[in-house]
């Protein structure tokens, strides 16, 4: 396998050889890039975590580069014509015409005519550049031993399925998506309701999830990480709290993962989480809620077969901890205004064990 | 009959014309007068100063969008006033300020500035400023009833759709949305028809003002483009909610990505002829204080022409997330590229007339200098948007927000204010302050830079739009902090600016009808101008009339002046043709205008009120038809 670097030499060798002394402004991108870590939980574009969005990140240094220097050569050229001493008109006996002469009109057509050419040459430039390296992009998807990943945008959570031929290995689950670190993964998406975009922006750009078609986008992970991603389309009142997180394992931990998320729920033999259960049951929980080995099934909510394997609740808007999510069931509309949960009147004795059956779903 | 003649300057000055002239020109009296004015003047100014109240209104939303957004997890609005707020700034700017105040300039300028009497069809005019009023109140009524509506200006089903917008918040939208149109359609024509046909004598199609130009290149646009969103918010978007058409809901069988190609069709030259304009604005700006003829004229009158059609196709760059085939998409990335050429063409002409030029620093000058300064370096981000792989990772985040505040604050509101100071003298008589003028400009030039250009950072580090809040662990509040101290440096500005306008039209410096020795037609004559414009229509014998020999100037005499008489000219040379009799003041188009917003207003609720919007204009254009019998003796 190619290291990073190795890629980079081979990429800038496909860029125009005129532009090479812009290498060194290309870097200061990388320490535009040092300043993420003011930025305590990255999602940034400027920190790539897979050949995908590294692809974009060398991209977007060569952009900035060059189209910096336009931005100050167009600056440098403004102030030079405003504080240049000797004007061409004031030199010349013009005062009604209001019109250079002949010479100054052709000296200016010349450097005007060969600005425009040169703006041509840089987008021709930028242009190729661009479509190269969708190109490039694309072609990554097309690999052997990909997976497919099923991700259906509803307002305002993510439901994840892993496709399998063989229906016992279909996992399920919701907001959290786990990848074995150096395979490419496909991200098919849909959505439920209204337009939805997917984005972890340390792995790829972002694709839209739409009702009524099915759209792909390819990832991948090349070290073990956490990444957050967020909807990028606007889709109503809680926008704002749908994000979610991938989160690359090495690959025989992926595996562990997985072979635990495929077993249905443990049916809890402590009495006090049997009472939990049965609030569970007992209640609209189970209308939108599905949870494997039990009579949950509903299919319109997250599914919380393996719950407190999560790290977060309600779409990355707080951490999955016992307070957090006894405040949640109780008091669902506070927390995120507009969510599509019930509240429940539950009894207050009810909801210790609810909460502590939920956080007993490994 | 007396004929027409080509008459020398100097030797004219006739009371009787003056009186006749100012009789045949007066509006009448009183409250009905005020609503029957159709003087290019008076509908232009209020186009203008109602445009200028939105720019507020949509400021004050932004200022309380900033505020929520100054820190993480705020709770100052909750999501759906937030949702509110978005929605409406961006309407509001987009629909009620810019096109309507980029019009009003027009209605103002273009028949001064081509040395006429009053635009072609004085009573569309009239009635598309009412038309534009009341759609701006429907809008405002919901915004104070809180139910404004919260789906983004884009309004993309299905969010939009009858399943997840109850209620009646897009339909004020989609409603508005249709007066609004109407109003800049009616505008275009009339610009149009006034460019083509009632040109002094003599400015031939190589001597039209640069300004004039990119206003017919604009009102061209309006007529391809505005019709493109009312097939979207009206017909596809209002009938699949109000009667249950299918065309964009998803579970009808409709397609929702159909509503985003028409939308863009739309969108995207949307934001050009907002900007054609305000460079028309720079160009006159450039050439009247640098003192020179503009360098490269026809390149920049094609470079215009060239933007106007390229924006037609590059409306799929707002979508290249909805996964269409990498071909189409390598196109529009091209064609958006296209048109960094045309634009860098205007700035490099505009840069060699300042080099060649003897530039006067006053304020217009300032808000050039600012103009080129943020519209390049938007245009810029720009190109990276352009690009596939690039626009794939900041589509939808703040890199985007800056980037078209760049554009388009940079692209129009600061050529804007650079014609306000430039053309207020001609409107008021008086020069505005020119001390307190550049203390407005650096106000406006650091406010804005420190609002925006930390959204271009925040945007690369992930901060996605029309998000109410974030949690602060996303390190993104410093910068929102920082954007949100330069959105109340920006108010300043404003503040200042009013105050500076409101101060200049009472103590301000006396004008004189040229105080900057400008070159085309507007500045020959009377500052503000009379209801006539022009004792005698002036004749172009040059591309800048002003800065010929005075001894060589002419002005048409023999119109009629006892009746409202202008000159229709020909289409390529300017060569007299007739003359034309222009319609006078009439209630009537206020009151069509009023019948069809009261019916459009009731359909929101019920459908049948369609048809009392289609009998009242009925009526109400009968009344405006109704033919006079001096008119008809004549």
């Amino acid at each position: 396998m190619r290291t990073a670097s190795n890629r980079a030499a081979h990429d800038s060798k496909r860029l125009p050889v005129c532009l090479r002394h812009l290498r060194i402004a290309a870097t200061t991108a990388y320490f535009v890039r040092g300043s993420v870590c003011a930025f305590a939980r990255s999602q940034s574009v400027l920190d790539p975590a897979g050949p995908q969005s590294m692809h974009v990140f060398r991209l977007w240094s060569w952009f900035l580069a060059i189209l910096t220097a336009i931005f100050v050569i167009v600056l440098a050229l403004t102030a030079w014509a405003l504080t240049r001493r000797h004007r061409g008109i004031e030199q010349e006996p013009l005062e009604r015409v209001h019109i250079p002469s002949r010479e100054t009109e052709r000296k200016l057509l010349w450097t005007v005519g060969s600005g425009i050419a040169a703006t041509v040459l840089i987008l021709f430039g930028l242009l190729i550049a661009s479509v190269t390296t969708g190109k490039a992009i694309s072609e990554l998807g097309n690999k052997q031993n990909g997976m497919v990943v099923e991700v259906i945008g509803n307002q305002w959570w993510w439901y994840v399925r892993y496709v399998n031929d063989d229906a016992s290995q279909i996992v399920v689950t919701a907001n959290e998506i786990h990848i074995p670190v150096g395979r490419p993964v496909r991200i098919r998406g849909t959505s439920n309701d209204v337009i939805h975009s997917f984005w972890v922006p340390e792995l790829n750009g972002k694709r839209d999830l739409i009702p009524s078609r099915i759209t792909d986008e390819w990832i991948q992970a090349d070290r073990p990480g956490r990444y957050r991603g967020q909807c990028a389309e606007f889709c109503g009142m809680q926008h704002a709290h749908m994000s979610l997180w991938v989160i690359a394992d090495p690959p025989d931990e992926f595996e562990k993962w997985k072979a635990r998320q495929l077993q249905p729920a443990v049916d809890p033999s402590d009495l006090h989480l049997q009472a939990g259960r049965d609030v569970f049951l007992k209640y609209a929980c189970v209308y939108c809620h599905s949870i494997t080995g039990t009579t949950a099934n509903g299919q319109v909510a997250p599914d919380l077969t393996h719950f407190a394997s999560r790290t977060t609740l309600a779409a990355g808007t707080l951490p999955n901890t016992k307070g957090n999510l006894a405040g949640w069931i109780v008091d669902p509309q506070t927390i995120k205004p507009g969510n599509h949960m019930a509240t429940l009147n539950l009894k207050p004795e009810e909801l210790q064990p609810l909460v502590d059956y939920l956080e007993s779903l490994q | 009959m007396t004929p027409l003649v080509a008459t020398p300057v100097r030797e004219i000055d006739d009371d009787r014309e003056r009186r006749d002239l100012e009789r045949s020109w007066r509006s009448k009296p009183g409250l009905v007068g005020w609503l029957s004015a159709n003087t290019h003047q008076k509908i232009g100014m209020r186009y203008i100063v109602t445009a200028f109240i939105f720019l507020l209104a949509g400021g004050i939303e932004a200022l309380l969008m900033r505020i929520q957004l100054a820190k993480a997890d705020n709770t100052f609005l909750g999501p759906d006033r937030y949702n509110q707020m978005f929605t409406t700034h961006g309407t509001t700017m987009m629909f009620l300020f810019a096109v309507p105040m980029m019009e009003g300039m027009a209605v103002y300028l273009v028949p001064l500035m081509i040395g006429t009497r009053n635009v072609a069809f004085p009573r569309l005019n009239a009635f598309g400023y009412w038309m534009y009023v009341f759609g701006a109140i429907l809008l405002y009524w919901g915004v104070f009833t809180n139910t404004a509506p919260d789906m983004g200006w884009f309004a993309y089903p299905p969010l939009s759709g009858p399943q997840f917008s109850p209620g009646k918040r897009v339909d004020f939208w989609a409603q508005m949305i249709t007066f609004t149109e109407i109003s800049a359609l009616c505008v275009a024509t009339e610009i149009i028809a006034t460019i083509v046909k009632q040109r002094a004598p003599g400015m031939s199609l190589n001597r039209i003002p640069i300004y004039v130009w990119s206003m017919l290149i604009q009102s061209f646009m309006i007529l391809f483009a505005m019709p493109a969103v009312m097939v979207a918010s009206t017909v596809m978007l209002l009938n699949d909610r109000t009667i249950g058409t299918h065309f964009v809901n998803p579970w009808a069988g409709g397609d929702p990505l159909l509503y985003q190609h028409v939308f863009w069709f739309f969108g995207h030259p949307e934001v050009y002829l907002i900007f054609i304009p305000a460079l028309g604005f720079v160009s006159a700006i450039v050439e009247t204080h640098s003192r020179r003829a503009m360098f490269g004229y026809p390149a920049l009158v094609l470079a215009q022409l060239g933007n106007a059609f390229v924006a037609f196709g590059l409306w799929v760059h707002h979508m290249f997330a909805t996964d269409l085939p990498q071909i189409g998409e390598s196109y529009f990335t091209a064609s958006s590229m296209m048109i960094a050429i045309a634009s860098g063409t205007q700035i490099f002409c505009w840069i060699a007339t300042l080099w060649s030029g003897r530039v006067k620093m006053r304020t217009p000058i300032y808000f050039v200098l600012g103009f080129i300064f943020i519209f390049v370096l938007g245009g810029l981000t720009g190109i990276m948007l352009a690009s596939v792989p690039l626009d794939l990772q900041v589509h939808d985040t703040f890199f985007v927000v800056a980037h078209f505040h760049y554009v388009l604050i940079g692209g129009a509101l600061f050529p804007l204010f650079g014609a306000f100071y430039h053309w207020y003298p001609k409107m008021t008589g008086r020069v505005m302050d020119e001390f307190v003028g550049k203390i407005n400009f650096w106000l406006l030039f650091i406010g804005f830079n420190l609002t925006f250009f930390p959204m271009h950072i925040l945007g690369l580090h992930g901060m996605t739009r029309r998000i109410y809040t974030y949690p602060s662990e996303m390190g993104w509040e410093p910068m929102n902090a920082l954007a949100t101290v330069g959105a109340f440096i920006i108010l300043l500005g404003g503040i200042v600016f009013i105050l500076n306008a409101v101060n200049s039209r009472k103590n301000g410096e006396e004008a004189g009808p040229d105080p900057w020795d400008g070159g085309t037609l507007e500045w020959a004559t009377a500052s503000p101008p009379k209801d006539y414009n022009f004792l005698n229509l002036p004749a172009a014998t040059s591309r800048y009339p002003l800065w010929t020999d005075p001894k060589e100037r002419v002005v048409v005499t023999g119109l009629d002046d006892t009746r409202r008489e202008v000159l229709v000219t020909t289409l390529m040379d300017a060569e007299p043709h007739h003359r034309l009799v222009l319609p006078g003041p009439s209630i009537w188009p206020f009151l069509t205008a009023l019948f069809s917003a009261i019916g459009l207003y009731g359909s929101v609720f019920k459908f049948s009120a369609y048809y009392v919007a289609m009998l009242g204009a009925f009526v109400g254009l009968v009344g405006w038809f109704w033919p006079r019998r001096r008119e008809a003796e004549s």
